[in-house]
């Protein structure tokens, strides 16, 4: 049985999908600005353990930011592949932005065990505990963004994912460009501003 | 791939592929500027105020163009600054709570 | 794996589907609401004998109904009970029902996620009240391992060294829980509301309950990601050894509380604006003369939503913020009174010069106003820091707060309770019980509350198990329990009256003769809301000649509604969630926790994914 033509009347134009998400952005600006005035507000009060100026590495880390941006791009450039129907370039670049997703993973998690290795552990201090948690929430949405990508990569592979269906690769785009965004925000407030003496020439 | 087509919204002002790969190039050398700042001691007078204003260019960047508010209807954009505006009135209200600041 | 959507039916009329079935996996906004309202009643019920268990063993001096420890658990969990389990829930009984109604639509903008969210207060509810049944489980005895730190949990009490058994852990993960609903919630209303308006309803056409509710789920989404947070660090204080609260380690207690203000002061607005929306409407009808000011009432009510964020650390002033933060908020605190007197000034102007008809919902509404109005004088003279010093932490403050959640909150649930009952079951609520609950439930609460003023300023702490009799506070906290337990018997009477009005004569579509559009179609509606989505020509449709068109709606659908199926996936991925809490309570056994959390993340999962590609139409 097909139903009636079901155009839904919305009182703006917009798909209420993109609606709802852009809300859910918003609400998790609240959720990553607690995370990032919490570091704030404790940086520079450790009592013991390694400081941020002994443990971070900027050029590790620079690498690492400089892949999450062009992660950026390649989404970009996969929702455009979808919406003019390219049905190879869409799953070039999903598969692409979610390899560079997993590398940021791969260096966050050398970085993170190289930490321990070095003495600053989860519980070592409060620069270790602000650390390793806002850092940590960052790397789990980007988890959770990377196995979203593949999902759309799986529905691409399907023939699913075609121009009509533009929509779910935008909104998936939203999600990866806001945790590329809030990771901008944590490279420079993290690792580039430092309380502690900086290194001399 | 490199004709800008928006099969969706045909009149709809959009960014093209090469405005894209420019933002690209653009958020590349404002990262290299930034750890650039971070190791020229000189400079570390103004450290802070300048990482700011670049990272904020950065994110105004990928949030305007990649994520589109630019060109969206501005429903998306109130959506979005609203709560942004209350995390910055947190986090600087903190930092002068806690005598950060 | 075979689709599990239910088969919709599109005929011309469709019916609403029966059994226990139809509603496990409801989408239906309407009976969602109905489950959120008789879940958030039995949980208005539990926080109410807590109450009286607080009440009767403070009703003398050196009382020994119950121990210390007991008393903890029952203040913390009455709190919390009437905070996060009854009050906030009582008003999404509202959202769900009403919203879509006034705004011409047929259900909300995601139906699932509507159901999903009940599905995870209710399990939620269930989690935290478990902790009163469990204990031993963990080697207690029951009665011993329900939270016991205050709804507020303030940091250090709350950290492992001090809080060493599982209560707090019930508390932080039952809060999470909890928080996915609400913001779940949030984002289904704020994208209806935005979107789903009828043709014609531009946002200042919109009834004050919409309008109000609406700046409360702008709170919700940007309060609730804060004390997410704040939770999150307790927890991983308490499960790992961090040191966010951690003062030798160089922490800071005070991080707990500007974390759970910052949400807390948000939330009590979360609690009010959806009771000053009822007022709003209710005034209005029982007065027979349009709201006075609408818009400067929705002005009002977002300014409150917008300068509540600038007020939080009001709660703090005997901490040692310095004088410039104290200043500050003592001025923002101030400040916010205005668009809350506006407010009243507003209602008075409703009621003046109207026919007034003192039909219970118009009772009730009248005494929000009165005892809101005393409970907003008591507000503002927390509002100076050197006044707020002999306030702080005694029974000042609870007789506040009282007067504003209970005298406000609750009396404007009552009042929309019988004022939306006939729409809701077709039947209205007898009036002279309504009026005798009214007035049982109106003396009652200001016997309880009233001398609460007194006990505070003479120096009655908070959260005391008893007293000694010296401090010369012996009656006014007997005088408090009776009027407790005559609060109690209006309770009783309410839940007769829901008994015997199960008989009666059909409402009729609409029997205040009201103004807005839900009531343009039948009580209770059909499963599609509305034969024809109306075309909306005025904010008050019902009232005003060509408010709305269709008038009134055909009795027939005069073309095919598609009304969507139900799913099962909202509920098992509430049920996957809750057991990945579960899985959090059994933190001391790390392979027993771990499996019971990746089995609930497995079950979450597989969920959202079935929820994600089953065959579902709005």
């Amino acid at each position: 049985m097909s139903h009636a033509a079901v155009a839904h009347h919305t009182s703006t134009g917009l798909d209420s999908r993109k609606i709802a998400f852009w809300t859910f952005i918003g609400s998790e600006c609240l959720l990553f600005g607690s995370l990032i005035a919490t570091y704030l507000v404790y940086q520079g009060r450790s009592v013991s353990g390694p400081t941020t100026h002994e443990i971070l590495n900027i050029p590790l880390t620079s690498i690492s930011t400089f892949d999450l941006l062009m992660s950026s791009l390649a989404m970009v450039l996969a929702l455009a592949a979808v919406q003019r129907g390219d049905r190879t370039w869409t799953r070039v670049w999903l598969a692409t932005t979610a390899l560079l997703g997993a590398v940021f993973l791969g260096f966050q998690a050398y970085e993170f065990q190289h930490f321990v290795h070095e003495g600053l552990g989860f519980t070592t201090s409060l620069f270790g505990s602000t650390f390793f948690t806002l850092t940590g929430f960052h790397g789990a949405h980007v988890f959770v963004g990377v196995l979203w990508l593949l999902t759309l990569l799986v529905r691409s592979f399907q023939g699913k994912l075609g121009p009509a269906k533009a929509l779910n690769v935008e909104i998936a785009g939203l999600y990866w460009h806001f945790v590329d965004v809030v990771w901008i925000v944590i490279f420079t407030v993290v690792y580039l501003i430092q309380t502690t003496p900086l290194p001399a020439a | 791939m490199t004709e800008h087509t928006d099969v969706r919204h045909a009149g709809e002002a959009h960014a093209s592929t090469r405005t894209y790969l420019v933002i690209a190039a653009i958020l590349t050398i404002i990262t290299i500027i930034e750890v650039g700042v971070f190791y020229v001691p000189t400079l570390h007078a103004i450290l802070p105020p300048t990482l700011i204003i670049l990272s904020a260019a950065k994110f105004t960047l990928v949030v305007g163009f990649y994520m589109h508010l630019k060109y969206d209807h501005s429903l998306f954009r109130a959506v979005f600054l609203f709560p942004l505006a209350i995390a910055l009135a947190v986090i600087v209200g903190l930092l002068f709570l806690f005598r950060v600041l | 794996m075979a689709t599990t959507a239910m088969p919709h039916p599109e005929t011309a009329a469709p019916a609403a589907p029966t059994g226990l079935w139809s509603w496990v996996t409801t989408t239906d906004h309407k009976r969602i609401g109905i489950l959120y309202g008789v879940t958030a009643f039995f949980f208005f019920l539990v926080g109410g004998l807590e109450a009286l268990v607080i009440r009767l063993q403070l009703g003398a001096p050196g009382n020994t109904l119950v121990s210390a420890e007991a008393y903890n658990q029952l203040f913390t969990m009455h709190g919390t009970t009437m905070v996060f389990l009854a009050l906030m829930p009582l008003s999404a009984a509202f959202f769900n029902f009403i919203i879509p109604l006034q705004i011409g639509a047929r259900d909300v903008a995601f139906p699932r996620l509507n159901a999903f969210s009940y599905w995870v207060f209710l399990l939620g509810g269930l989690f935290m009240n478990a902790s009163f049944f469990v204990g031993p489980l963990f080697g207690a005895d029951t009665l011993s391992v329900a939270p016991n730190g205050g709804w507020f949990g303030y940091a250090n009490l709350t950290s492992s060294q001090y809080s060493p058994g599982p209560n707090i852990d019930f508390w932080v993960i039952g809060l999470q829980i909890l928080g996915i609903a609400s913001l779940a919630a949030g984002f289904n209303f704020i994208t209806t509301i935005i979107n789903l308006r009828a043709p014609g309803m531009s946002l200042m056409r919109m009834p004050v309950f919409t309008w109000m509710s609406f700046v409360t789920q702008f709170l919700i989404v940007t309060a609730f990601p804060v004390i997410t947070i704040g939770v999150v660090f307790l927890m991983f204080d308490r499960f790992f050894g961090t040191t966010f609260y951690n003062v030798a380690a160089g922490g800071d207690v005070l991080l707990w509380q500007h974390l759970f203000w910052l949400f807390g002061h948000p939330e009590v607005y979360i609690l009010i604006l959806p009771a000053m929306g009822i007022v709003s409407e209710v005034l209005p009808t029982f007065s027979r003369k349009p709201l006075f000011g609408y818009a400067v009432v929705v002005y009002s009510g977002v300014l409150i939503g917008v300068v509540g964020w600038g007020v939080w650390a009001h709660h703090m002033f005997s901490v040692g913020l310095g004088p410039i933060a104290d200043s500050v908020f003592s001025a923002s605190t101030m400040l916010i009174a205005v668009p809350t007197g506006v407010k009243i000034f507003n209602w008075i102007g409703t009621l003046w010069g109207g026919r007034l008809e003192f039909r219970p919902p118009m009772l009730f509404a009248v005494g929000f106003v009165s005892l809101f109005i005393i409970g907003g004088i008591s507000g503002v003279m927390h509002a100076s820091p050197p006044a707020d010093l002999q306030q702080t932490d005694t029974y000042f403050v609870v007789a506040h707060f009282h007067y504003v959640l209970f005298g406000g909150t609750v009396s404007g649930l009552f009042a929309g309770m019988y004022y939306w009952w006939p729409k809701v079951f077709g039947r209205t609520l007898r009036d002279g019980l309504g009026k005798l609950h009214f007035w049982l439930m109106f003396v009652g609460m200001n016997l309880t509350f009233f001398p609460m003023h007194f006990s505070g300023l003479l120096g009655m702490p908070r959260r005391i198990y008893t007293y000694g009799p010296e401090l010369g506070v012996a009656t006014y906290n007997l005088v408090s329990t009776i009027g407790a337990l005559l609060t109690g018997v209006a309770m009783l009477v309410f839940l007769w009256n829901v008994l015997v009005s199960r008989r009666g004569a059909a409402a009729g579509p609409n029997p205040w003769n009201a103004a807005t559009l839900e009531w343009a179609t039948s009580s209770p509606p059909p499963v599609y809301n509305f034969s024809v989505i109306p075309t909306v020509k005025d904010g008050l449709p019902l009232w005003r000649e060509g408010g709305m068109e269709p008038s009134p709606l055909p009795a027939v659908p005069p073309a095919p509604i598609h009304v969507p199926g139900g799913s099962i996936w909202p509920l098992c991925t509430a049920v996957g969630i809750v057991v990945i809490g579960v899985g959090g309570l059994m933190h001391q056994s790390l392979w027993p926790s771990l499996g019971t959390a990746l089995a609930g993340a497995a079950l979450t999962v597989v969920s959202i994914y079935q929820w994600a590609f089953e065959p579902f139409e709005v």
